[in-house]
């Protein structure tokens, strides 16, 4: 997918000038709130036109003043998962998700009810109403509606942020998987660095109304560790752990990390916060956390105050920060050796 | 009870003339509330305060506007006296009358429902391959059909109950444009026919809650169906 954007809007007193082109399956339109991430998406879908400036997607203009498009919001093929599910009240869960395909031309239909059914498994919730629904079930359920409209884009403006985090978590690997299974890319909008972490590979960064830069999330993560309160979030996904003294060991590459919160057989994702990474020069003597593993800096990178550690253990990597005093005491540079020590309830489960 | 063949009548065609000022209004008054509610255009406000006038103006004042206009030297009263319809001093008459009181209750109501719509289900419908107006019958018609209903009862019961601009655009013909207000506006003016006023006013009342009756058991079927 390709998408070529230079935009202007004014509403009110707020200003949103964007000129962007991002090209990739997984995009992240990365902001605060107040930055014009919404409005950016009602621009593309075709909801609120633009003062002026053209917008293309794969080569085909969605809009242009100085051509004169503008192409109504049913003709861009282009659908949304807002925060809150909007599932149509008056219809039946089966009626929500026909939905968008009973309006899709027949030779666009290239994804099926019964496989999407079967996928975000959607069967025993069919002839419910959507009022009696969960949460998690109605994002779910409001997912593949948008899905079942077999768009050339998906637009995800900020789909989990109503979500507790044990619904996000499970949420996660269905966004993900309708996009990979049926080939649909997406772009997807928020403002948490840990979602774009998991979601996406490029970012479209946005800040009062304008594209303040394009980046990976991993840069962005770093970039934000010293402000961020978590700091730079580590993101594990471990398996098949075996169980030792009421801890789980998890193989990780050729390491194994001891960690209190696990879940047997189970694939969990786990978050491990940069500050959370306690660097020794030298192997202490005895120590009360249970990991303690030997690395090579592979990396140093600056974030304000701070400094960004990229440790490689056995080939996995892991970012470390600490204060500039600390690295020069410990005479820290890129090559040298370092034991890291890090507690079995360091890190955090997240689904 | 007592109740001559001109009070079955008058009862009669207070239902029709009713039940026909709610179903022709019934359309423009959707239209209207759609275009307030989701549109932008200028002149809104002076729209608005066109639709709500007949809120605040005595019924009488319409009464005379709407005779200046069907009458025989009025805008419409030409066209249709050069097509051989008649309007003035018929049944028909009186239902515009009835359209037209009624009408701002009729819009005010239906906005409420609408305005009552999220309007990111608006967007998602849109987003999902509807057009406008696919939008407006599958989920906006649907969805306001709260307000369609309070609003068509509050009409049909006005339209009852219409009497100032009526007498004046439909006369008070017994038998022809004779409705239940203006019979017993008849019977009232006279001292012996008490007893013939009361009978029709017990009849407005039971059709009054009759209406409401069925207002209310609609309202409930509608809940139902939401909770589903």
């Amino acid at each position: 997918m390709n998408l070529r954007i230079a935009v202007e809007k004014k509403q009110g007193n707020f200003l949103l000038q964007v000129k962007a082109e991002v090209s990739g399956e997984r995009i992240g339109i990365f902001g605060k709130s107040g930055s014009g991430k919404s409005t950016l998406v009602h621009l593309i879908s075709g909801l609120l036109p633009p003062e002026k400036g053209e917008i293309f997607l794969d080569d085909e203009c969605l809009f242009s003043t100085a051509k004169g498009v503008n192409l109504s919001p049913e003709r861009r093929r282009i659908a949304i998962v807002f925060q809150q599910a909007m599932l149509f009240p008056h219809l039946s869960v089966k009626a929500n998700l026909l939905y968008g395909y009973r309006r899709c031309r027949i030779e666009n239909r290239r994804i099926k009810p019964e496989a999407l059914i079967d996928l975000l498994q959607l069967q025993p919730l069919l002839l419910r109403g959507v009022a009696n629904l969960s949460g998690g079930e109605k994002q779910r359920v409001a997912l593949g509606r948008a899905v079942l409209a077999n768009p050339r884009l998906l637009l995800m403006d900020e789909p989990l942020s109503a979500l507790d985090d044990t619904l996000r978590f499970q949420i996660i690997p269905y966004l993900k998987s309708v996009s990979e299974e049926f080939g649909i890319p997406y772009l997807f909008i928020s403002h948490s660095i840990l979602e774009m972490q998991l979601m996406v590979d490029r970012i479209v960064v946005l800040k009062e109304g304008r594209m303040a830069e394009t980046t990976t999330p991993d840069q962005l993560a770093r970039n934000s560790m010293a402000q961020s309160p978590k700091g730079y979030l580590n993101l594990l996904h471990l398996a098949n752990p075996l169980q030792d003294n009421g801890l789980y060991a998890y193989p990780w590459g050729h390491n194994t990390l001891l960690i209190s919160d696990g879940e047997p057989t189970k694939q969990s994702l786990f978050e491990l916060s940069s500050r959370e990474i306690i660097l020794f020069k030298k192997h202490p003597e005895a120590i009360s956390a249970r990991n303690l593993l030997e690395c090579r800096v592979s990396e140093m990178f600056d974030s304000d105050a701070r400094v960004g550690v990229v440790l490689l253990v056995n080939g996995e990597k892991l970012v470390a920060e600490i204060v500039h005093s600390a690295a020069e005491e410990l005479k820290i540079s890129v090559g040298s050796t370092l034991f890291a020590a890090i507690k079995a309830s360091s890190f955090r489960k997240l689904g | 009870m007592i109740l001559v063949p001109e009070d079955i009548a008058a009862i009669g065609l207070s239902l029709k003339v009713a039940l026909a000022a709610t179903a022709l209004a019934l359309p423009f008054g959707f239209a209207l509330a759609w275009l307030i509610v989701f549109k932008k255009f200028r002149g809104k406000m002076v729209l608005e305060v066109l639709v709500n006038l007949p809120l605040t103006l005595p019924p009488v004042v319409i009464g005379f506007f709407l005779l200046l206009l069907l009458g025989k030297n009025g805008w419409i009263g030409k066209l249709l006296d050069a097509s051989g319809i008649p309007i003035i001093f018929t049944w028909k008459a009186a239902v515009i009358a009835s359209a037209t009181v009624g009408f701002p209750l009729l819009v005010r109501s239906i906005r409420l429902g609408m305005e009552s719509i999220d309007q990111q289900l608006i967007e998602a419908s849109r987003s999902l391959g509807a057009a406008w107006y696919d939008t407006l019958a599958t989920i906006i018609l649907p969805l306001s059909m709260r307000g369609i209903m309070a609003g068509s009862s509050l009409m049909f019961a006005r339209s009852l109950g219409e009497f100032g601009a009526t007498i004046i655009v439909a006369g008070n013909i017994p038998g022809l444009t004779q409705t239940i207000p203006l019979a017993i506006y008849d019977y009232a003016s006279s001292p012996s026919s008490v007893t013939m006023a009361l009978s029709l006013c017990l009849v407005s009342v039971l059709i009054s809650v009759v209406v409401l009756v069925v207002h209310e058991l609609l309202s409930k079927k509608l809940d139902r169906r939401s909770a589903l």
